[in-house]
């Protein structure tokens, strides 16, 4: 039986909403937040720049060919993505921005790692399915009805339409997800644990950084 | 029980098993930068944390500086600057800052500061930290929060990854660098050929690199989606180690790092080393790479409508005609720089293909040493010189540049650039500029021609 409740016994055991198909391969973290929009030292204000040189031309106006800009894509909360999504560089702000855009979800056949942890930490589920199974969910993404998908991550499948998949995702980043609990905290109560480890550290592996 | 390398460092570095199947890994050694550290500190601001090692932790500026000056270019690069050297002030760590003959791109700067040593764990906020597994030591890069997470209990929640070994077998041809090397192996594998793998190189072609060559394989390892990368220590290691001037403490004491000879990986990968030519990119994924003497792709080289699509794609970006020539494509900038490419044994190369020529005319050169102190040593050696004389732009400050364009120096919308660097993704050196990854000497060779050369043909 596993311990999925949360701190306020919070649990997030579905996320269900409008999905929009984003086909692409290799879509990399300087494509999810472009560089300019780095400068900050918060991790607000980071919408308008998620996709924004997908989303927006040179003059700013919206490119009103890009998925996330037509309806009923404009009021998706779940991306079907292409291959290797997130790759690149290691930039967090990639996943705050898709969050604050109003992403829960991306699902796809494969993720970068850094990208996958990053998400984790911040409540953006990454399902992993076979290449059929995305492949049947972009179509379904694409019809323009606004139907719903369904992502039970208690029992990891996804249901849309007809589609009633199973999908591949670590324990560990289930429980987080479902959890919703700060990793730094509840890895704080494993200190006793940390300092018997430091006190056998080996003399040439015990860095002392020149100021 | 024979284990990998990578294993052994794992298991060298476990604190313990968590319930929800991840486990505690500690970080020996932690580094930071301007840009993905700031929400890290503040968050232990909020959750009222202290740093639970200082000593073990540094911060370099070396994202959002100019390389022009040592000044902040402009209010927001000013204000990350300064943000992360008062977070170190206040915490207790080490900070090279600009000005500070130890700054530099984080991944040149330590092993030129002797922090590295086989054997140790290092974690920093950038994907590139790949490249610390040139040394035996397990590297790999962490978001912001994972930042946090280390710097308030020096561990990281971890899953034990599959292993993957590319064995690199035969002598590489004359003209054939580590850079070639590793973008045949991201072709090879591919983009994400290697997500959810450590990867290790092996064999003749890797072991006979030196120190310089095996950081750049192991730091372009992300691009094919290796969490980690690793190279056997030896020899080459230890004496790379020895008479070192050391910001730490430690030595390396010869215990032996490197895969059991029974050992098992989850997936082999074999590359003759007599098969790579001098490689350059065409399209805006790492893996879309070419030999020099060789033509962009054509439709026809493709199966699937999804794959025909993606190279249009990236054509049409890169502004390239199918099946054009590799050495027809003209370039505005050739750029020598980046944690992949600025080091010593870099510079070194790009001169020797530089001495007594010079860059086509409309070509902007532009070259930014990795660090402080390489700088001083090329100069030293007359380097500069030799990238002055021929039309180089030599920055006196160090830093990541236009590699990522996240200080002043951006190409435009269209600029083609032959660079020495990692990444070609769209944008990445500004909004619309065009990328070819190549080696240091490719970039010296393609900034003569005016176009992308051939670096066999300039003897």
């Amino acid at each position: 039986m596993n311990d999925w409740q949360g701190k306020d016994g919070q649990m997030t055991k579905t996320i269900k909403g409008i999905s929009a198909p984003l086909p692409l391969a290799n879509v990399d973290t300087d494509v999810i937040m472009p560089k300019r929009f780095l400068i900050t030292i918060t991790r607000e204000g980071l919408a308008d720049g998620t996709f924004a040189d997908l989303r927006f031309d040179n003059e700013g106006a919206r490119r009103p060919d890009f998925i996330l800009n037509k309806a009923p894509w404009t009021q998706a909360n779940i991306l079907v993505v292409g291959d290797n999504f997130g790759c690149g560089s290691s930039r967090e702000h990639a996943v705050w921005g898709m969050r604050q855009l109003g992403i829960d979800a991306c699902i796809g056949t494969s993720f970068a790692g850094i990208f996958y942890d990053n998400a984790r930490k911040n409540g953006l589920a990454l399902p992993i399915v076979s290449h059929q199974t995305r492949d049947l969910l972009l179509r379904f993404a694409d019809d323009d009805n606004g139907a719903e998908i369904e992502i039970d991550l208690i029992n990891r499948t996804i249901t849309a339409g007809d589609i009633d998949a199973p999908f591949e995702m670590d324990p560990a980043t289930q429980t987080a997800l479902i959890r919703g609990r700060d990793d730094t905290l509840d890895s704080l109560e494993h200190a006793g644990a940390i300092r018997e480890y430091e006190a056998g550290l080996k003399s040439e592996m015990r860095v002392s950084v020149i100021k | 029980m024979s284990r990998t390398l990578y294993d052994k460092l794992v298991d060298a570095h476990k604190v313990c098993d968590l319930p929800d199947g991840d486990m505690l890994i500690y970080v020996d050694f932690h580094i930071m930068n301007e840009y993905t550290s700031p929400q890290a500190f503040s968050g232990l601001d909020t959750k009222g944390l202290d740093v639970w090692r200082p000593e073990a932790h540094l911060a370099v500026v070396d994202h959002v500086n100019a390389t022009r000056s040592n000044e902040p270019h402009d209010a927001a690069s000013k204000l990350l600057i300064d943000n992360l050297e008062s977070n170190c002030t206040r915490h207790d760590i080490a900070f090279y800052g600009l000005g500070d003959q130890r700054q530099g791109i984080e991944h040149v700067v330590v092993p030129e500061q002797g922090l590295v040593t086989p054997g140790m764990l290092i974690a920093c906020g950038d994907s590139h930290t790949t490249t610390y597994g040139a040394y035996g030591a397990l590297g790999f890069g962490i978001g912001t929060s994972e930042v946090e997470h280390v710097l308030a209990t020096q561990t990281l929640r971890y899953k034990r990854m599959k292993t993957m070994r590319v064995l690199i077998e035969g002598d590489t041809a004359p003209g054939v660098t580590a850079k070639d090397i590793i973008m045949k192996v991201v072709q090879v594998v591919g983009a994400g050929g290697a997500n959810g793998f450590a990867v290790e190189f092996a064999g003749s072609a890797t072991q006979n690199l030196d120190m310089a060559g095996r950081m750049t394989v192991c730091n372009m390892a992300v691009e094919l989606g290796a969490r980690a990368a690793l190279i056997a220590a030896d020899e080459i290691t230890e004496t790379a180690l020895q008479g070192h001037s050391h910001s730490g403490r430690f030595t390396y004491n010869g215990e032996s790092w490197h895969s059991d000879l029974e050992a098992v990986f989850d997936k082999e990968v074999t590359i003759a080393g007599g098969d790579i030519e001098p490689l350059i990119t065409w399209g805006t994924s790492p893996d879309q790479s070419v030999p020099i003497t060789a033509q962009v792709p054509v439709a026809s080289d493709y199966v699937t409508p999804k794959a025909k699509a993606a190279l249009a794609r990236s054509l049409n970006y890169m502004g390239l005609t199918e099946g054009q020539s590799a050495q027809s494509i003209e370039i505005d900038t050739a750029f020598i720089g980046s944690c992949t490419n600025s080091r010593i044994e870099d510079l070194r190369e790009a001169a020797k293909i530089l001495t007594g020529r010079h860059v086509a005319a409309g070509v902007e050169a532009i070259v930014v040493p990795g660090s402080a102190m390489t700088r001083l040593k090329a100069e030293a050696e007359g380097l500069r010189e030799i990238f002055e004389a021929a039309g180089f732009e030599w920055r006196p400050e160090a830093g990541c540049s236009m590699c990522l364009a996240m200080n002043d120096d951006i190409a435009m919308d269209g600029e083609r650039v032959a660079s020495s660097t990692n990444r070609n993704f769209e944008g990445r050196q500004g909004r619309g500029a065009r990328t070819h990854l190549m080696s240091p000497a490719m970039v010296a060779a393609a900034a003569i021609a005016g176009h992308l050369a051939d670096v066999r043909d300039f003897k």
